[in-house]
């Protein structure tokens, strides 16, 4: 293996607390209801094409993409829809869902159900991203974005390197952990599809040194076996946003992402660990996305588990089989402690996007004391991007949108790095997003002028 | 060490006096020819800049005065609702029939005991910015978030959160119905009404358009689009949106009927005396509006 790198600027090294590292991935049972929503990835919700009362069986498309950015929805279970309706999601909002009853688990004819390691690549590179489409498989590190968009490649630029976003540098999350541990040779295969359909002669793992079990295994099947020629396993150095997507490129290639264009533009394509299982899963065994893993997790969950689970079940029965709720919770985190959000209602749907269910109480998550800003400039060090995040607040606080985009607010990465540092506990990422969110729509309406 | 101080003084005097010709000559030469009646009028106006009128500040306001005072005679359509309009129409020669006074009108009626909290929020202190992360903290996805962004963008100082309420409450003496608030409310919780006979008014104060059976969770005061009020109002002043009814106040004689029948005791009635005996009141009101 090659010595450990990382990017150079900022970072922060929060607690790992990995906790489930060790818990093998278990198959969740089906559940009695599933609820899937229509809005899983980012960008345009998708158009029901099922309704009351229909039957339909696991797998069957149940939602179609509406617009560019935007991903099909299967269904996760076998049974009869009893309504087309509205579901809370983790904000608290009612978003259109489609509800299952569930019956049995019947498979459409034509999905591979077996275990079976099929290394064969026979789709073309169209058919590949074309599969990809179709069954609906976005990034599902969190952020759902439609894979199939981020692969079809412009016709001037070239993709040299395919870079698997393993870095997993979430504290407590271990849903890639255990995938790269217990499905090895799917996930390679994975990446070898992937190389294909981008057409790139070289792929690499960007793994932290905290998962170096999972390093160690890949990287003796990659040497063993010359069908994955082209692979290689990068260790990286623990140090968090070390899965951001810039980071990752600089770290694993020593390319710089320019200010407001895509990864492409330095040769790269990064795809998340669980996506490529999917898409290993689609294109092989022409499964569509309609399952994941989901790390269960907090100091005091009493069983932190990885489970693999079908989308659409609910949040509450995976705590539950985790050992339940336990008392003084304050917080319940969709995703991980640095980017995910708290939920304002214990019971949602899990979504592609959902890579972990984090459970904190009151000793873990006191109310913090704001104070004022000291001007002690920890967050422009801890700030990957270069930015200086006291001051975009400020900006952002104050609507003043002309100087946060001068103050270039579109590059940051929303890792919260800045947040985590400040010891007057400002929430920094907060009024930085919100001035993202406006400048962003200031720079939108400016272009379509 | 004189002669310095000498030079000085002269060069510095003639420079002096040269540039002021200079500067007088061209003066002249590029005057801008404004008509003084702009002036008069301006200060005429609050000088608040509050934007109300539509116009970008009272000067633009100002002017657009005395451009339709010249046009057409009067000044019809342009009115200033924190100053007093007959004032301007004075300076401008014309007569100016009172515009009705509108005051910014808060249609939520969730305090945190009619709508009790479930989650506590902690981050950055904008609605705008609360209003795309999450629901609110009663559940209600619709109504008031009582961060205060109405109230950072008051140029009156006419809107306050109340302590015990959560909400935002309108100062009616200060409250000029310019409507700043109205677009700062990323929910729209804010609406501008008129002021009313006697400052009274009727008004649904909800904006809720879930379901009642959501509705009713997340609220005791909620409107959950019954109807009773639709049905109730003789003179057709409430429309139904969804499940949200809500009363137009052109049609609007504050009878109150809609007040008695609602069930959920979202329909407000300010400013009206206590009732004696119900029927005579009611009638009393009729007739008064009717006269």
């Amino acid at each position: 293996m090659n010595p450990k790198k990382t990017f150079p600027k900022g970072g922060v090294h929060p607690e790992e607390n990995k906790l489930s590292s060790d818990q093998p991935i278990i198959t969740f049972p089906i559940p009695k209801q599933a609820i899937i929503p229509l809005g899983q990835c980012l960008g345009a919700p998708a158009e029901a094409i099922v309704k009351k009362g229909d039957e339909v069986k696991v797998g069957q498309l149940i939602g179609t993409a509406k617009g560019f950015i935007s991903a099909n929805v299967h269904s996760s279970v076998s049974g009869k829809v009893t309504k087309v309706d509205e579901v809370m999601d983790h904000t608290g909002y009612r978003k259109p869902a489609i509800f299952i009853e569930v019956n049995g688990d019947e498979w459409l004819e034509d999905i591979d159900t077996s275990d079976t390691l099929v290394k064969d690549i026979t789709l073309s590179r169209e058919e590949i991203i074309e599969r990809v489409k179709n069954h609906g498989i976005v990034g599902m590190g969190g952020a759902t974005f439609p894979t199939n968009v981020k692969l079809s490649i412009p016709k001037d630029k070239k993709a040299e390197f395919v870079i698997i976003n393993a870095a997993e540098c979430e504290p407590y999350l271990t849903c890639d952990n255990r995938l790269l541990l217990e499905k090895s040779n799917e996930f390679l295969v994975g990446v070898k599809v992937l190389m294909k359909a981008v057409d790139a002669p070289k792929a690499i793992i960007g793994i932290e040194v905290n998962k170096i079990k999972a390093a160690e295994l890949l990287d003796k099947i990659i040497r063993e076996d010359s069908y994955f020629s082209g692979i290689e396993v990068q260790p990286l150095q623990t140090k968090y946003p070390q899965g951001g997507e810039k980071q990752l490129i600089k770290a694993c290639t020593g390319r710089e992402v320019p200010s407001g264009k895509l990864p492409i533009e330095t040769g790269c394509v990064v795809v998340n660990v669980a996506s490529t299982f999917a898409i290993y899963e689609a294109v092989q065994k022409n499964k569509p996305l309609i399952s994941r893993v989901v790390t269960v997790t907090g100091k005091s969950v009493k069983k932190p588990s990885n489970f693999m689970v079908r989308i659409g079940t609910s949040s509450m029965e995976l705590i539950e089989a985790a050992g339940g709720l336990p008392e003084n919770i304050t917080n319940i985190i969709n995703g991980g402690p640095m980017m995910g959000k708290s939920v304002s209602i214990s019971d949602f749907p899990v979504i592609k996007g959902t890579s972990g269910i984090l459970v904190m109480t009151d000793k873990e998550a006191q109310p913090r004391q704001v104070g004022n800003c000291l001007r002690c400039g920890k967050c422009i060090n801890a700030c990957p991007m270069g930015l200086e995040p006291y001051l975009l607040s400020r900006q952002a606080k104050n609507n003043l949108f002309e100087e946060t985009e001068a103050s270039n607010i579109m590059d940051c990465i929303e890792c919260g790095s800045c947040e985590f540092t400040c010891p007057a506990n400002i929430p920094l990422l907060d009024y930085i997003r919100y001035g993202k969110n406006k400048t962003g729509q200031i720079i939108r309406s400016r272009n379509q002028k | 060490m004189n002669d310095i101080l000498l030079y000085s003084l002269i060069v510095l005097g003639v420079l002096g006096g040269v540039l002021a010709v200079i500067l007088y000559i061209v003066a002249q030469k590029f005057k801008v020819e404004e008509n003084p009646l702009i002036d008069e009028v301006e200060s005429n106006l609050s000088g608040a800049n509050c934007g109300g009128c539509g116009f970008a500040g009272c000067r633009a306001f100002a002017e657009a005065c005395v451009k339709s005072a010249a046009d057409k005679g009067n000044i019809d359509g342009l009115n200033c609702t924190s100053s007093d309009m007959s004032k301007v129409a004075a300076v401008l020669g014309l007569t100016v029939t009172a515009a009705e006074p509108k005051i910014a009108v808060v249609r939520c009626n969730g305090t945190c005991e009619n709508a009790p909290k479930k989650v506590h929020y902690e981050g950055a202190d904008i609605c705008a910015f609360a209003h795309t992360l999450y629901a609110g903290s009663n559940g209600c996805p619709n109504g008031c978030l009582g961060l205060g962004d109405c109230v950072k963008k008051c140029n009156f100082d006419a809107i306050h959160i109340d302590e015990v309420t959560g909400l935002p409450t309108v100062d009616e003496e200060k409250c000029v119905g310019c409507g700043a608030c109205t677009k700062a409310c990323p929910r729209g919780v804010i609406e501008i009404r008129p002021k009313g006979k006697n400052s009274r008014r009727v008004y649904v104060s909800c904006v809720n358009i879930e379901k009642g059976a959501i509705a009713m969770k997340n609220c005791n005061v909620s409107c959950i689009g019954c109807q009773k009020c639709f049905k109730e109002c003789p003179f057709e002043a409430i429309e139904m949106r969804g499940n949200l009814a809500y009363i137009n106040p052109d049609k609007c004689k504050s009878c109150r009927k809609c007040v008695d029948v609602c069930p959920r005791g979202s329909i407000l009635a300010v400013n009206f005396p206590p009732r004696k005996p119900k029927v005579e009141v009611t009638e009393s009101v009729n007739n008064e509006s009717k006269e």
